[in-house]
């Protein structure tokens, strides 16, 4: 509940303060958080049990609770969240807006919102804190954003909201036409009987709401404009966090449907993921701006994190658990490089940079452990999500694991091609203007690298903390008996 | 007991930490003292182990932490000293020792000199798990690791675009090849449920032999990107872009062998499928003698090596292909020894040129560059097989065993060995005999290198002669094949039909030397007698120009391949992603407007026409209810 309250309660502080006063408690907030979660996992114990946080009548009328709670998946989410949140802070420091008490406040709204997503054990609660979660970034976007915000956020806005109506109309499906006992309760439904094609409409619901905010191909197009164009905050917010949402829904409210609805299904999304990996690495290759790049190198990357939650194996899902945790560490990381890059340089079209690494030596040695981390080289934090992620897929689809499997060669060649322009290469008269690194940039851009190396070389704790709430999960899915 | 094994990739380790982080402030002469040290500290702890795996004749082994659990599969950072490893460790640590010694004069005038420690310290970190590793995913780890320093290196004068292109090249080329890899291990834990050598090999019982075939390919294709064979190979010559004890440590001596040592590793599956072996052993055969023909028209002295490894990896491949693994290590060995001993001495002879790698604007060099031309000389005797070097023994070994094989093969290998002594001659005589053929200013400035550099060469120079003798057929001097004997229990060798008798072996050996020395005499008369200098390239006509032009392979793969990835990359943004997917998704959103604004014209403000809406509301709702 704490992990509500606290961004909740800076978020309003934010109105009485101003200026850097305001950064500062938004840091202090967000690392209250981080120490919080912290203790949290560390009395956790490991074994796959569901911890109740709250539990309370909501809406009795409509079979509504207030119910939160976690298991391991959970926790590493919120680890995930709550981790974040302090280096978007400091990414935004330098930034005009790092002063502003209204972004900062939004930010921990949105802190509230993605901790609720993670931790709601009701579906209409899980479907608030899902849509809450949209209006803090669409301002963000929309008041902080570039050239053409207003179009392109009111696009975002619409079609994420657009998905969203249809994992609302899924839930009333599965409680209406389902036996639950229980309302909404998350536990309740999934144990609940329900007639195949009415699970077959409600889970295309949250497939599409799902689908849309990863984005998996081919409701991808919001992502490079949108990303493009938000304040680096807000892209570190939506690429690092929000999408996990989906990948999190994905597991926990998609799944328990597939067997009412059969395998094709998966094997269709599976397909649609793999054409995404492929598609979205194809793209990168000759995208000029630095963030429709990673734009789309995190479509790629995040297809690969679908397909192992597609395949519904052990592997697979914890391949994509940790690869969730790793690619927001990387994605946060890379859009944070672009942006200390492009507040020095007023640019981030890869033809007007050239031989960075000669002015700053030590950020060039990030970026390429940032780098190194998302074309997934073995001892940092990509290789070990990939490596599980891809022999899952290849276990269960051989051809569709070769496939998938070409993203370590196209992710090498866009990534490679973005060092070699911006960092490497001869150095030019306009580099004077890249001043050194400020404290900010430094511990946070410091803090993802040692993540990003530390998850490579011990990447078992981080397995360990899911492993058991992963397995118990499936079982409980397997245990679900199909209406005949 | 084992415990200090960890110490050995360790140390390197350290040393990349110390000179990564404080040697930019650190004096030059320690950060190269302390890049060599960390070295050579592992080079003493190989030979400790050497030595004790001697003594006991049993594997040492060490595990170090579980890396990660999942799904009941267990990883672990483990490693073994067995035989196998041990030849490779004490290649890596030994040469590797030599060429740190060597960089220190080489790379001194360098402001990346710490960079270029650190990087080196790296890769030899990266190339120790390979080869110590107690199961595949170590040596996967190595095997990206040793990748990434070779992009590290190769790209190391990074203001330069085209050295980051060769970079970039290295990687990408090296991780289709892992692709393979990483495939073929995915295969093997399905079948084995582990990496772990022991128990994959364990479980070779009851595997397939299509599944053998499958893994056998895989692991093969991953081997032609690290090993540059065929189709593989174009980004090793673009290696040299990297400064040239990079290109004598990791592109001749250690981390192109990555291939063989997979390969040999992994000898126990591949004698299960000999149809595999064929392949490799003509992908092998084809590399030796392609890369072969374009060595003859190079006229960069680095380039010229560049292919000449390319090239002698095909002979170790072809070793392989006819089952003869521990051969192809006696090779592997032998040519770590005369190759980083020649691309050291081409380092020299640059060094001393200003820079200039160019061979038509060389000669003569022999009196200027004394101890570079001596070892250079061995290093050219070893690589054609004169008699007694260590070529001679090793390259002998392999024709003979594929002459058991196939005598067709063995005659083709037998051209390419030919043409591997024509280059060669031909390029140590164009550089180090005749007449200067560069400027004055250069004349001017020859001169012999420093002790630093020349160490190292005469080392490598003696090995280099005496290499062969660790491993004499066994129809020459019983008893006195050590290697293969070393190797005994970790590697069975396949090849075994029938033996060769003596005589034919003589014969066989007789033919290969009789050959390398009227080569060596007939081109001794065209370029040092006869003053014969290499043609410009606008003079080559016909197939010499298409080897001078490297058979145009690298801008057949650039038009077949990269070129149309690219354009695929700006029609499918330009026209698939902004035209027709976004196209539909925003035809939607406008089309909700345009009903909207429809819709909007009804809402005008005229009560008459609510009204009218309100009656034909009721009348609807009317005729729903009790007509329909």
């Amino acid at each position: 509940m704490e992990l509500i309250l606290i961004p909740l309660f800076f978020a309003a502080v934010q109105f009485f303060v101003k200026g850097r006063t305001a950064s500062w408690l938004a840091l202090a907030s967000t690392l209250v958080s981080l120490g919080w979660t912290i203790s949290m996992i560390s009395g956790y114990a490991m074994d796959g049990s569901t911890v109740n946080i709250v539990d309370m009548e909501w809406l009795k009328f409509a079979g509504i609770r207030f119910t939160l709670g976690y298991d391991g998946i959970s926790l590493m989410m919120v680890l995930l969240t709550n981790l974040a949140l302090p280096i978007i802070v400091l990414a935004s420091w330098d930034r005009n807006y790092g002063k502003s008490p209204l972004y900062l406040g939004l930010a921990l709204l949105m802190q509230a919102a993605l901790v609720g997503v993670f931790l709601a054990q009701d579906g209409i609660l899980f479907y608030v804190f899902w849509e809450l979660a949209l209006i803090p970034i669409y301002f963000i976007s929309a008041l902080w954003g570039g050239e053409n915000k207003n179009r392109i956020t009111l696009k975002f806005f619409i079609y994420t909201f657009f998905g969203s109506i249809f994992m609302l109309i899924g839930l009333l499906l599965w409680k209406s036409y389902g036996s639950s006992t229980n309302g909404f309760a998350w536990m309740s439904l999934v144990q609940s009987q329900i007639p195949s094609n009415i699970a077959f409409w409600a889970f295309l619901g949250f497939a599409l709401a799902f689908a849309i905010k990863l984005p998996l191909f081919p409701f991808h197009t919001w992502q490079p404009d949108t990303y493009a164009v938000a304040p680096a905050g807000g892209t570190m917010l939506l690429s690092g966090i929000m999408l996990k949402m989906g990948l999190f829904g994905f597991i926990k409210w998609a799944l328990p449907l597939v067997p009412h609805v059969g395998e094709n299904m998966m094997h269709l999304l599976s397909v649609l993921a793999v054409i995404g990996i492929v598609y979205g690495s194809i793209i990168a290759i000759k995208q000029n701006d630095m963030k429709r790049l990673v734009a789309f190198s995190s479509m790629a990357h995040v297809g690969l994190i679908a397909a192992g939650i597609f395949t519904q194996s052990l592997e697979g899902i914890q391949g994509a658990i940790i690869q969730m945790l790793n690619h927001g560490i990387t994605a946060i990381g890379l859009f944070f490089v672009i942006d200390v890059i492009e507040r020095r340089m007023e640019t981030r079209e890869l033809t007007l940079l050239s031989g960075i690494a000669k002015v700053s030596p030590v950020f060039a040695v990030m970026t390429l452990i940032l780098v190194m981390g998302s074309v997934a080289v073995p001892l940092t934090n990509g290789f070990v999500g990939e490596f599980i992620l891809l022999k899952s897929v290849f276990d269960s689809n051989a051809t569709l694991g070769v496939i998938a499997g070409l993203t370590i060669i196209f992710c090498a060649v866009y990534l490679l091609r973005m060092v070699q322009f911006s960092l490497f290469g001869p150095s030019n008269a306009q580099n004077k203007k890249f001043t050194p690194l400020t404290w900010a940039e430094g511990l946070g851009l410091g803090t993802l690298c040692f993540f990003v190396l530390w998850i490579g070389l011990n990447p078992d704790p981080f397995f360990g903390l899911t492993e058991r709430s992963v397995s118990n999960l499936l079982s409980l899915f397997n245990s679900i008996k199909v209406q005949p | 007991m084992d415990q200090y094994l960890i110490l050995i990739p360790l140390l390197p380790l350290i040393g990349f930490l110390i000179n990564g982080i404080l040697g930019k402030k650190l004096p030059k002469n320690l950060v190269g003292t302390l890049g060599t040290l960390a070295v050579f500290g592992s080079f003493l702890l190989s030979l400790f182990a050497f030595l004790e795996v001697r003594e006991s004749g049993q594997a040492l082994s060490q595990t170090a932490f579980t890396w990660m659990q999942i799904a009941g599969l267990k990883f672990d950072i483990a490693f073994l000293a067995d035989p196998l490893s041990t030849q490779m460790m004490l290649i890596i640590t030994g040469i590797g020792s030599l060429i740190h010694l060597y960089s220190i004069g080489y790379m001194h005038e360098d402001e990346g000199f710490y960079k270029f420690f650190a990087y080196l310290n790296l890769f030899v970190f990266s190339m120790l798990l390979l080869v110590m590793g107690s199961n595949y995913l170590l040596l996967f780890f190595g095997w990206e690791g040793v990748g990434l320093c070779s992009y590290l290196l190769i790209g190391f004068w990074y203001q330069n675009l085209e050295y980051g292109k060769a970079a970039r090249k290295a990687f990408v080329m090296n991780r289709i090849g892992d692709l393979g890899l990483m495939l073929g291990l995915f295969m093997l834990l399905q079948h084995a449920g582990s990496l772990e050598y022991k128990e994959v090999m364990a479980s070779l019982s009851t595997l397939s032999t299509e599944k053998a075939a499958c893994i056998g390919l895989l692991l093969f294709v991953g081997a032609t990107g690290k090993s540059a064979q065929i189709p593989l190979y174009t980004w090793l010559p673009d290696a040299m872009a990297g400064p040239t004890p990079v290109s004598a440590l990791i592109h001749a001596a250690t981390m192109v062998t990555a291939g063989i040592y997979l390969i040999v590793r992994s000898s126990a599956l591949y004698s299960m499928v000999p149809e595999v072996l064929e392949i490799i052993g003509y992908v092998g055969l084809a590399t030796a003698l392609f890369a072969g023909l374009i060595a003859i028209r190079q006229n960069d002295i680095k380039k010229v090596l560049a292919y000449s490894t390319v090239s002698q990896l095909g002979f170790m491949f072809v070793a392989l292909g006819v089952g003869a693994y521990s051969t192809a290590m006696f090779h592997l060995t032998t040519h770590a020894f005369f190759k980083a001993l020649m691309f050291l001495g081409s380092g020299s002879v640059i060094h001393a040129m200003g820079g200039e790698q160019d061979i038509r604007k060389m000669g003569g060099l022999a009196k200027k560059l004394k101890i570079t031309h001596l070892t250079f000389l061995v290093g050219t005797l070893a690589i054609i097989g004169f008699p007694l070097t260590s070529g001679f023994f090793s390259k002998d070994e392999i024709l003979a065993k594929v002459y058991e094989h196939s005598p067709i093969m063995w005659g083709l290998l037998l051209l390419a060995s030919a043409i591997t002594a024509f280059y060669m001659l031909r390029m140590f005589f164009l550089t180090f005999h005749g007449s200067f053929r560069g400027t004055h200013d250069q004349e001017h400035h020859l001169h012999e290198s420093p002790i630093s550099m020349t160490l190292p060469l005469m080392v490598l120079a003696v090995l280099s002669l005496a290499g062969g003798f660790l491993n004499v057929p066994a129809f020459i001097s019983e008893g006195s094949e050590h290697l293969h004997a070393w190797l005994n229990s970790v590697v069975t060798d396949a090849s075994g039909g029938h033996h060769l008798d003596h005589s034919t072996e003589w014969m066989l050996m007789g033919v290969a030397s009789a050959l390398a020395l009227i080569i060596l005499v007939s081109t001794y008369v065209v370029y040092v007698s006869k003053k014969s200098t290499a043609a410009e390239d606008n003079q080559l006509t016909g197939i010499q120009k298409w080897m001078n032009n490297k058979f145009y392979i690298d801008e057949l793969y650039q038009s077949v391949v990269q070129k149309p990835i690219e354009a695929i990359s700006n029609l499918g943004y330009n026209i698939i992603d902004r035209g027709i997917i976004d196209g539909s998704v925003n035809f939607i959103g406008k089309s909700v407007e345009v009903a909207g604004n429809a819709l909007r014209r009804i809402q005008n403000g005229n009560v008459e026409y609510y009204l009218l809406y309100m009656v034909l509301g009721i009348f609807f709702l009317l005729v729903f209810k009790f007509v329909l």
